[in-house]
């Protein structure tokens, strides 16, 4: 339980720097920080599929963010490539192949979902209970309006926001102050 | 004259209707057939960028204003997140299936069945219709006169 109130607390210093901040370039690797804490977050609530899912947007929004507010980002690279680097950028990729193939040897075969081998687990509870549960004869519908419906108002939220958004930077009011202002 | 080519304007406005009509289906049976919300949202959205496509924005726009879209946008929202709170009242747990647990059982494999999922998935359908047309009809705004225009 500690690690959670040191992450909200890490969360909330780095929300407030990003918030207070003078220098853009900080307050972009603050919010980043943030990311970086809610994925933890969701790591240690057993969600890995949304860790995943968060990490990803967080690295994706971090670069756009970071390309756009630098302006000269531009750094060419000189100079030949040194043995040396060409080794061990050979090596880093054997062994990500490795450890790939490890991996692959212990998925299950083509068909047999892994979660139907052991009991109790979510989707097993789900085909199993979906009808008597929630009466839904389509069981996506059951799940993700019934036994997922915090999933769905989420998504639908941020769908909601992103329209929010897009209406208010592209609305013709705007596009007038800003040709006003020019 | 705006839009497309007469041959383009005849078949679309035959079409618009089935796949506005498709897109309702999609909705009510989403509890009993592959579907739901989210998808015949799309479709509804669909049926109006097709409008547009064939016939001009500004005719998409006589048939449904952005005013209005942006008001069933919110509505849509809205009545999910009540029925949500429905649950939290009469059920005693946010977003529990109040109506199938304990007024309308229903039966299974029919179209009043599942409780509150089919009334979610209006909801949603509503939600997921507006916004898109919303967005579509925004963008192509801002293209027609937002960036071109600057430059005038």
């Amino acid at each position: 339980m500690a690690i959670f109130y040191f992450l909200i607390l890490f969360m909330i210093v780095a929300a407030i720097i990003a918030v207070e901040t003078d220098n853009l370039l900080s307050s972009i690797i603050c919010v980043g920080a943030i990311g970086c804490g809610g994925s933890l977050m969701f790591l240690f609530l057993y969600a890995p599929d949304i860790a995943i899912t968060q990490i990803v947007v967080e690295v994706l929004g971090l670069i756009i963010l970071i390309r756009s507010s630098i302006t000269r980002d531009l750094t060419f690279i000189s100079g030949d490539r040194e043995f040396f680097e060409v080794v061990v950028s050979v090596v880093i990729v054997f062994v990500i192949f490795l450890a790939g193939s490890q991996v692959m040897k212990g998925i299950p075969d083509f068909g047999t979902p892994a979660y139907s081998q052991i009991e109790g687990s979510a989707s097993q509870v789900y085909v199993e209970k979906g009808l008597k549960d929630t009466g839904a004869a389509n069981i996506i519908a059951g799940i993700i309006l019934d036994y997922r419906g915090y999933d769905t108002l989420g998504e639908a939220t941020v769908l909601f926001t992103s329209i929010l958004g897009a209406t208010v930077i592209l609305r013709e009011r705007a596009r007038k102050l800003v040709k006003e202002s020019e | 004259m705006k839009g497309m080519s007469i041959i383009v304007k005849t078949i679309s406005s035959w079409v618009k209707i089935l796949i506005f009509l498709f897109g309702i289906y999609i909705i009510i049976f989403g509890h009993l057939t592959p579907g739901g919300g989210f998808a015949g949202g799309v479709i509804l959205a669909c049926s109006y960028v097709l409008l547009m496509l064939a016939f001009g924005r500004e005719f998409a726009e006589e048939n449904l204003s952005l005013p209005i879209a942006s008001k069933l946008d919110c509505l849509g929202a809205l009545t999910f997140a009540l029925i949500a709170i429905l649950g939290l009242v009469w059920g005693g747990c946010f977003f529990v299936n109040f109506l199938y647990q304990k007024y309308l059982p229903g039966e299974p494999f029919r179209l009043i069945s599942a409780g509150t999922i089919p009334l979610s998935n209006i909801a949603i359908g509503i939600k997921v219709g507006a916004s898109l047309f919303l967005i579509v009809v925004l963008l192509s705004s801002f293209r027609s006169n937002g960036l071109a225009g600057k430059k005038e």
